[in-house]
């Protein structure tokens, strides 16, 4: 039952759930919490898990923590809207601003494996000119690291993940084939490619973190897709690419301690202001974990709510927070869609959500916005559209009920939209108190003039492509949400960033960041593989820095 | 407007127990089917406010009752975890809508929600669905935002988390292990509900619909 991943910790004993293998375990090495430990990892998403199974690799002792439990996916995942709300952070926050954000599925996951657990899987690279944003299109802030150097990184973490992609890509710069070949496309993913061709701009099969031929290695197996749908919900069948499949397993087998069930509360400093380690809550009670270095990967709201947590009469205003950048330039990425009904059934529910792509108006820049936008195939289930019709249309009643029936009908295609960093949109500490005593994050958004824009823009593009498959009775979708972004800036000046280009605190050497917090801009495209790529890029600065007896009191 | 889809003869329980629900997705299944048809978080008044509430969101006769669903799922949790200024966190923001809603009857028409006629109570829901005033107590809470985010939120997702509405709109349903095969635009696998039209006619969409395992 998957309910006893929630009841107490599954890892513990000197053994851990092996996700692989139905009911099996792997042998887990254990830390004692005085032990000082090389890196506490808190998170173990798209940048923790990656980081502890890296790190481990390299040798360093790891102990990666994560509030959530560790769900069996092909033994306790049900095929259920409902049923798996349990791999996403529900837990107390207070949203507010003119455009209070939505949290929950789209951005926040809670369980071993973080939000890679649930993501749709859609696996793209930065346009490169957005890592220069500020210098070379005049918006947002230039990122501390060159493309090419991403490029590398970007091709390591698709490789790692078995990404299934199209033979050649057609935007941006050159790169190799993806390693796996692309998924079929289904229905929705049809009308996309339809649409893109009758209103003249470019589309591709979406680049995928789920399997399109079986998989193997040390670790165990993985089966290729079976095009169920309900990926958002986790997958049952082990085929999504996730921290959980992928970089959890080989973070133990490579000697991590991977801890479930275990919430940071917060971060210690000593005399010398240097982190000490943590305080987490696990089993029932507050524990303290010794570490040489404390890397947070909570993403873009958990992250600067542990350091805010963390503040102490040495750094009353929270740590790293010098800058009085922590928890500032929040940013989100719209994600408004056009729907129509097909007078054949589409059945867009078969297969992952989001089989095809366009990115076209991600590299153009002669519009009256900055940034851009991409959009993608849609797969509502059955509560998603319902929600869609209330959200959009406010229907209830017969109304609602009735079309509800075109469900099978329906087609859509939902943009990833980039908006700009702005400091009033932020995360700070509300009075509420959540399960564990901690002060909950408050989480402050509006869209900008710019913002609203690209909206528009996009509404009116998705619609011509839309209408381009004779669709009937389109409508828009034009307020929600999805991933998330900044709140811990990086950058090259210790007064305008957090953290420099390796996820570092400029005040606390021994303090690190991993996830998407750390994004200067978000771009208008799915975040998940930068978040991987930046944790193999940072994994490997920190092998090199050990080298060079850059770490604090940590040497390999 | 093209007449709307029918499946007739398309049960998604016939798949229990095949290859297409695993063992989690029956017990979740099973567990909501069987929910308690009794409050527990719910006063006796709030509940019938509620069922009220629920049956005109939702029109027609559905079984567990949706104020059932409601009711355990506030009982078990706390919903979806956020709050705003003008909405509180799910259990107190439907403990306050639901007593709002009586005292709107009650300030209009002298008596608790759940006793007004349809077209009373639809005329109310429509007011506040608006934004404009009513006679009720809603305290802090804004009671436009609280339709939206708890009443339209909330019991559509509990209506199409049942078998029974899955068979409505020709949903598939639970898919694990078997999944799909036939990805292409209008092709139908073996066992997803036809249609009516694309798939045959009526005879033969039932037939069809009878072997949807």
């Amino acid at each position: 039952m998957w309910s006893d991943a929630l009841n107490a910790p599954r890892a513990r004993d000197g053994k851990a759930p092996d996700v692989l293998h139905q009911g099996g375990w792997v042998e887990m090495r254990e830390y004692r919490d005085t032990e000082e430990v090389d890196f506490v990892i808190v998170g173990t998403g798209a940048g923790g898990g990656t980081l502890a199974a890296r790190l481990a690799e390299q040798g360093f002792s790891v102990v990666a923590m994560d509030a959530g439990g560790w769900f069996r996916p092909i033994e306790e995942f049900a095929s259920d809207e409902t049923a798996q709300e349990m791999i996403y952070w529900n837990d107390h926050r207070v949203t507010d601003g003119a455009n209070p954000l939505t949290m929950g599925g789209n951005n926040s996951g809670k369980a071993i494996g973080g939000s890679t657990v649930h993501y749709a899987m859609v696996a793209l690279r930065f346009r490169p000119e957005w890592f220069k944003s500020r210098t070379l299109l005049g918006y947002g802030a230039d990122w501390p690291i060159d493309w090419r150097e991403m490029w590398h990184w970007y091709a390591e973490a698709e490789r790692q993940l078995s990404i299934a992609g199209p033979l050649s890509y057609p935007w941006g710069p050159k790169r190799g084939r993806y390693p796996f070949r692309a998924h079929e496309l289904n229905g929705a993913a049809k009308l996309l490619a339809e649409g893109a061709q009758k209103t003249g701009i470019e589309w591709t099969e979406t680049p995928l973190a789920t399997l399109s031929a079986p998989y193997r290695d040390a670790n165990g197996t993985s089966p290729p897709c079976v095009y169920r749908g309900f990926c958002r919900f986790g997958c049952s069948t082990n085929a999504k690419r996730s921290s959980l499949t992928v970089f959890i397993p080989r973070a133990l087998a490579a000697g991590a301690e991977v801890r479930d069930l275990a919430m940071v509360g917060k971060i210690e400093t000593g005399p010398d202001g240097r982190a000490t380690g943590v305080h987490y809550h696990r089993d029932g009670e507050w524990r303290f974990q010794k570490a040489k270095n404390v890397i947070v990967a909570g993403y873009a709201v958990e992250t600067p709510r542990l350091l805010l947590n963390s503040a102490n009469d040495r750094f009353p205003d929270g740590l790293a927070n010098s800058s009085g950048l922590v928890g500032k330039n929040l940013m989100t990425q719209s994600n408004s869609a056009v729907w129509g009904r097909m007078d054949t059934p589409v059945r867009s529910y078969k297969g992952p959500p989001s089989l095809a792509i366009s990115e076209h108006w991600n590299y153009d820049d002669n519009n009256d916005f900055h940034g851009g936008y991409l959009w993608l195939g849609q797969g509502p289930m059955p509560i998603e559209w319902a929600g869609v019709l209330t959200g959009a249309k406010g229907l209830w009643g017969d109304a609602l009920r009735e079309e509800m029936r075109d469900y099978n009908h329906m087609v859509g295609v939902k943009m990833v939209g980039e908006t700009l960093p702005n400091e009033a949109n932020r995360v700070t500490l509300a009075d509420d108190v959540d399960q564990y005593g901690l002060k909950v994050a408050r989480i402050t958004f509006s869209y900008g003039d710019n913002d609203k824009a690209m909206i528009d823009h996009a509404l009116q593009q998705m619609r011509a492509s839309i209408d381009a498959v004779d669709a009937s009775d389109i409508f828009d979708q034009p307020d929600d949400n999805c991933h998330l972004g900044g709140t811990i800036r990086m950058g090259d000046d210790p007064t305008t960033s957090v953290v420099n280009a390796d996820g570092r605190s400029w005040d606390i050497p021994n303090l690190w960041v991993c996830d998407g917090s750390l994004f200067p801009t978000v771009g208008g495209v799915n975040p998940s593989l930068t978040i991987y790529a930046l944790a193999l890029r940072m994994a490997d600065r920190i092998g090199e820095m050990s080298k060079r007896g850059e770490l604090y009191r940590c040497r390999m | 407007m093209a007449e709307k889809p029918s499946f007739p003869g398309y049960d998604t329980m016939a798949r229990r127990d095949t290859q297409s629900w695993n063992e989690p997705t029956r017990q979740a299944i099973d567990a909501r089917l069987s929910v308690p048809r009794e409050p527990r978080f719910f006063t006796v008044e709030e509940w019938d406010c509620a069922d009220a509430l629920c049956q005109l969101i939702i029109p027609g006769v559905i079984d567990p009752p949706l104020v059932a669903l409601l009711d355990a799922a506030l009982h078990d949790g706390d919903g979806h975890g956020t709050r705003t200024q003008t909405v509180p966190y799910r259990r107190e923001a439907w403990r306050q809508g639901v007593n709002a809603l009586d005292s709107c009857a009650r300030g209009s028409h002298g008596k608790p929600f759940a006793q007004l006629g349809k077209d009373d109570q639809s005329a109310l829901l429509e007011t506040i669905q608006r934004g404009e005033p009513t006679a009720g107590q809603w305290g802090a809470m804004e009671p436009q935002d609280f339709f939206k985010r708890c009443v339209l939120g909330d019991i559509p997702a509990l209506f199409y988390s049942l078998p029974q509405a899955w068979n409505e709109i020709g949903f598939g349903g639970p898919a694990s292990p078997r999944g799909y095969v036939r990805l292409e635009l209008g092709h139908r696998d073996p066992w997803e509900a036809a249609e009516v039209g694309p798939d045959g006619d009526s005879d033969t969409v039932e037939r069809k619909n009878r072997h949807v395992v």
